[in-house]
């Protein structure tokens, strides 16, 4: 079966962003990027498809500018077999790189494709879903477990309470969480072989699809910050400003 | 204007998600029809009908909607759409699956983790875990919204709008239910509504210390147990305790970090509670930082001292 992962390149997690002084949005000038870490959980596990022996090929895709194609040679490093860039400078909705992606998924028809659950930046946790919606196939998110088996997969998701299993039909799409799997580091070795490893580009126009934004951002903001309070010396004082000056116990 | 509101519930009873969902529906305004699908669930249906503000309550009682499985869900969602411009649901891991599946059929851009109501089109929603706050219009004539529980009250059960039959679609039959491992939380409130929370991170060390030094102090309180994502990743704790930005958010009064550092993506998940206090080895920890009360020291003498005066 083939495996198709889309990954976005975003603000490095370990960066503590800055809002733009005029409130037109968070300042990326000069920020380390990488790839969001849900999609290299995603990268990681159709990998262990393919080394299982349950996936044949997998192929990565990113929508963005140009720079994704860094993100996306990291994924060919990590083991992926080749990459889709769709270049575009614009900053795409969800609804919109779902529908592009929907147009790559019709030409390339894998068995199923990996979604990361959400990307750090802008935190929506849409584009899987949407993805599967519009292309009328089966989904479960937020997977910490994925047994693909002849023509279904069995799907383990973190849900509110616990753990809930699944089966799907497939072709299937699959968003990933947290504790699917580690992701491997690319080896030196790996990562020159990644250069050589076919990146196919595109443009949005390609997909004849309405990609314009739906929502407007009217400002981005600080939110309200918290000051440190204060220090206390025992667990005797603790208890007695929780009761007396906090009374919340 | 009338808004669908999506019911959160476990088969068994109405989640306080969809009361504090029900105020967010309130300040946008309109006829509020509360959506309760399942299977056996007219009892949760009685619940929801005393929301206050809410003037339907549509109940879609079939077999293909006991587990709530994102497919069937939203073809339901979607059957009923047309007669609303606004569709919302509290930010639930059921209402984060299907959502976005019925904002896609209906061909729309959902708005997700909607913290502030500005208006009828304009909402407030973090990103960057919660390290800037987007304020953002919609120009959809159907909107699709997720809303955060903890930024909005819970709406009182003081009302009794009458419930209504709906009738689901045929099952898509995509994907079929196999097990569920559910209610690790025993015995302690649910973690998105309970007025406090003890959370434990890393330092506790094993499963075992976890549950001996942190539950007790829980116990004694009457609060939920969290913890941070490295507690979880470690397996001290269930996933479903972690708390942060891929995790659960939570704003309860009294929120009690215990040897957790504090990375910003598990302050995105408590940095909105209203008292927080950190007890935590390491004085140089980020967690004091947003602390109201801090407590350098030992966890594991400090908690048993606080579990044995609180007896």
């Amino acid at each position: 079966m083939k495996v198709l992962v889309p990954v976005k390149r975003v603000v490095d997690a370990n960066v503590k962003i800055r809002v733009k002084p005029d409130h037109s949005g968070v300042d990326l000038a000069n920020v380390k990027m990488t790839m969001n870490p849900f999609d290299e959980i995603s990268i990681e596990e159709a990998i262990r498809l393919k080394e299982a022996g349950k996936a044949k090929e997998v192929v990565v895709v990113s929508i963005g500018p140009g720079k994704s194609e860094e993100t996306l040679r990291s994924a060919l490093a990590m083991g992926a077999d080749r990459a889709i860039l769709v270049e575009t400078e614009e900053q795409l909705e969800p609804l919109a790189v779902a529908k592009i992606l929907k147009g790559i998924a019709s030409t390339e028809k894998p068995d199923l494709i990996i979604v990361g659950k959400q990307a750090i930046d802008d935190d929506c946790n849409q584009t899987g879903q949407m993805l599967s919606a519009l292309l009328g196939w089966a989904q479960a998110t937020f997977a910490s477990k994925i047994e693909v088996e002849a023509d279904s997969v069995k799907v383990t998701r973190e849900v509110d309470g616990g753990l809930q299993t699944v089966e799907l039909r497939l072709p299937a799409v699959v968003t990933s969480d947290l504790r699917l799997n580690e992701p491997r580091y690319a080896s030196l070795p790996n990562i020159m072989k990644a250069k050589k490893k076919p990146v196919e580009k595109k443009m949005p126009a390609e997909f004849g699809i309405d990609i314009g934004p739906r929502l407007t951002i009217l400002k981005t903001e600080e939110p309200e910050s918290r000051k440190a309070g204060v220090r206390v010396q025992s667990t005797a004082e603790l208890l007695d400003k929780l009761k007396s000056e906090a009374r919340v116990i | 204007m009338a808004i669908l509101l999506l019911a959160e519930h476990d088969g068994v009873a109405l989640s306080e998600q969809t009361a504090r969902a029900t105020s967010a529906a309130q300040k946008i305004g309109g006829d509020i029809h509360v959506l309760v699908a399942g299977e056996d669930v007219s009892g949760i249906a009685g619940e929801a009908a005393k929301l206050a503000g809410v003037t339907k309550v549509l109940l879609a009682d079939d077999p293909s909607l006991k587990h709530q499985l994102a497919e069937p869900l939203a073809a339901l969602m979607v059957s009923l759409a047309g007669n609303y411009d606004t569709v919302i649901a509290p930010a639930t891991a059921t209402a984060k699956s299907v959502m976005p599946r019925v904002a896609a059929l209906l061909d729309v851009a959902q708005v997700s983790e909607v913290i502030e109501v500005v208006s009828s089109d304009t909402f407030k929603r973090p990103i960057y875990a919660g390290n800037a706050i987007q304020t953002v219009q919609t120009r959809e004539t159907k909107r699709v919204l997720t809303v955060r529980g903890a930024s909005f009250p819970a709406a009182e059960f003081t009302n009794s709008a009458p419930v209504e039959a709906v009738s689901a679609p045929a099952d898509p039959g995509l994907s079929t239910f196999v097990s569920a491992a559910l209610a690790t939380n025993i015995g302690r409130p649910d973690l998105t509504a309970a007025k406090i929370v003890v959370s434990g991170g890393r330092a506790l060390g094993s499963a075992e210390k976890f549950k001996d030094v942190i539950l007790p102090v829980a116990k004694k309180l009457g609060a939920a147990v969290g913890a941070s994502r490295a507690a979880v990743d470690s397996g001290y704790a269930p996933n479903d305790w972690q708390v942060g930005q891929t995790g659960k958010i939570v704003a309860p009064d009294l929120y009690i970090a215990c040897g957790i550092s504090g990375a910003i993506q598990h302050l995105a998940g408590m940095k909105d509670s209203k008292i927080i206090v950190a007890i935590n080895k390491d004085p140089d920890a980020p967690i004091f930082q947003v602390a109201d009360y801090g407590l350098v020291a030992d966890l594991f003498e400090v908690l048993p001292e606080f579990a044995d005066a609180l007896s």
